[in-house]
């Protein structure tokens, strides 16, 4: 099942260029919040410290209190068991281009010890159903590369690798912003389907994409969260002028 | 910088067509007040003439506006902009219907003497096309103020079409062969009471649009 994830205070930077300000927010568990702004805003720099990759950057600081559940992700838990709870999809669907799609999708297990033959065999099966893929690819899971496959598909692929080491949280930037419409509207569906099961965070240039598929939505602007709201509201009726402009194409 | 120079004139498009719309409806109303008054059913013709071209605009309206809604994806104000566009090109077709009404029951009055009657009809006119009017005005100037004191006004009007209602039926009961005319001046009192029902959801749709708030229904939901 997903978690809540409660952000307080948080703040972010890259040598001395201060990326996020003192940013606090509650996601709820189970739901699909989107994240919205111009580029540089700071909302991937956002979805990165949820998971603790943004410290991989040598010149990247954050401080404040990020929340999962009880677990304090800076305090209790180390980066990598905070990237086992939290998977990740990118914006480009990034496939180890020499693995076999089984081993594509089992590699987050293998990371972490798994050897059980009949164990890793039942975990990709599940994995790539859940992500929409399974009945795509399951004549070729162990002769086909995960690169052989379409940009959609690869981008499903990568979304089952992250469900395989079974999160709670799925962080995805711009997952679907290189794909075409069909895939974009597969991506889409499955978001609406795993929320049920995972907390889903989303960013995304695409207005009407989160739109669609978030219950709510977060406006940010130079490193600010200017605004977070339930998404109908937000494109509805926004309260403040910067997301009014924003969200009608008027900022310039 | 300006952005979405296209999205925006055809914004204004739209405001403007409405506008002519609106002027239309007005018009039509006006029309079959004077063909009221004058009992001249040359002006009865000039409003069923003008339905056609009301008809006409209402579709390219919603047609505008349906391409608006497919090709921009508008969002916040512009989504209620448009909505509201959509709703209130509506209520001015219902608008130019009932001035169609109200010159249909003009022409069968002229079949019977012209006799005074108990009730003001061109003053009901007056109040209910001023509704339309004012809330008309707070469309072009994004005023929700001057809309909101539209809903006051219909109060006025129901009052009196309920007075016209009382008093025709008092005289039909009292001279019967009056029937007709107070048949028809009941009508026509209804339909002007219509018409302030019409500038009521229209002054709705200019708070919807400006201030984001669901006022109908006396409800307040922003």
């Amino acid at each position: 099942m997903g978690v809540g994830i409660d952000v307080e205070h948080l703040n972010a930077w890259y040598g001395s260029t201060h990326t996020l300000q003192d940013i606090n927010l509650n996601i709820p568990a189970n739901h699909a919040t989107a994240l919205i702004g111009p580029s540089g805003c700071g909302k991937s720099t956002f979805v990165r410290c949820l998971n603790r990759m943004h410290e991989t950057n040598p010149i990247a600081r954050a401080t404040g209190v990020v929340k999962m559940g009880e677990v304090d992700i800076y305090m209790d838990a180390s980066p990598v068991e905070i990237r086992r709870r939290v998977g990740m999809v990118f914006q480009r669907p990034n496939p180890f281009p020499t693995m076999s799609i089984y081993d594509n999708v089992a590699s987050g297990l293998k990371l972490n010890g798994f050897r059980n033959k009949a164990i890793l065999d039942e975990t990709v099966e599940r994995s790539l159903k859940a992500a929409a893929l399974w009945e795509e690819v399951k004549d070729d899971l162990k002769k086909k590369s995960g690169a052989s496959l379409s940009g959609g598909q690869q981008q499903r692929m990568c979304i089952a690798r992250a469900l395989a080491v079974d999160p709670e949280v799925l962080l995805m930037d711009e997952p679907a912003s290189a794909l075409d419409p069909v895939s974009t509207s597969k991506i889409e569906d499955l978001i609406f389907q795993l929320k049920s099961q995972y907390t889903i965070v989303i960013v995304t240039h695409n207005m009407q994409q989160a739109a669609r598929v978030a219950e709510n939505t977060g406006f940010f602007l130079n490193g600010k969260m200017v605004e977070f709201s339930s998404t109908d509201m937000i494109f509805t009726n926004p309260k403040d002028k910067r997301t009014e402009d924003y969200i009608t194409g008027r900022f310039g | 910088m300006a952005t979405r120079i296209k999205f925006q004139l055809n914004l204004d498009e739209l405001k403007e067509r409405l506008l002519m719309m609106a002027g239309m409806a007005e018009q039509a109303i006006q029309r079959s007040i004077e063909a009221y008054r004058t009992r001249d059913l040359s002006i009865c013709e000039l409003v069923f003439r003008s339905e056609p071209a009301i008809n006409r605009l209402e579709r390219e309206i919603d047609q505008l506006a349906l391409d608006l809604l497919a090709m921009e994806q508008p969002m916040a104000i512009d989504l209620r902009f448009i909505l509201s566009v959509i709703r209130i090109n509506a209520d001015l077709e219902r608008v130019g219907d009932q001035a169609v009404n109200i010159a249909v029951r003009v022409r069968e009055m002229g079949a019977f003497a012209n006799i005074d009657l108990p009730v003001d009809i061109p003053r009901l006119a007056s109040l209910s096309s001023a509704m339309v009017r004012k809330a008309l005005q707070g469309f072009i100037e994004a005023n929700a103020e001057l809309a909101q004191s539209v809903l006051a006004m219909d109060d006025q009007v129901d009052e009196m079409n309920d007075a016209a209602f009382t008093a025709l039926s008092s005289l039909i009961r009292e001279k019967p062969e009056l029937t007709p005319q107070c048949l028809n001046a009941l009508i026509i009192a209804r339909n002007l009471e219509r018409v302030g029902d019409h500038a009521t959801n229209i002054a709705e749709d200019v708070i919807f649009w400006v201030r984001g708030a669901d006022v109908r229904h006396k409800s307040s939901v922003a």
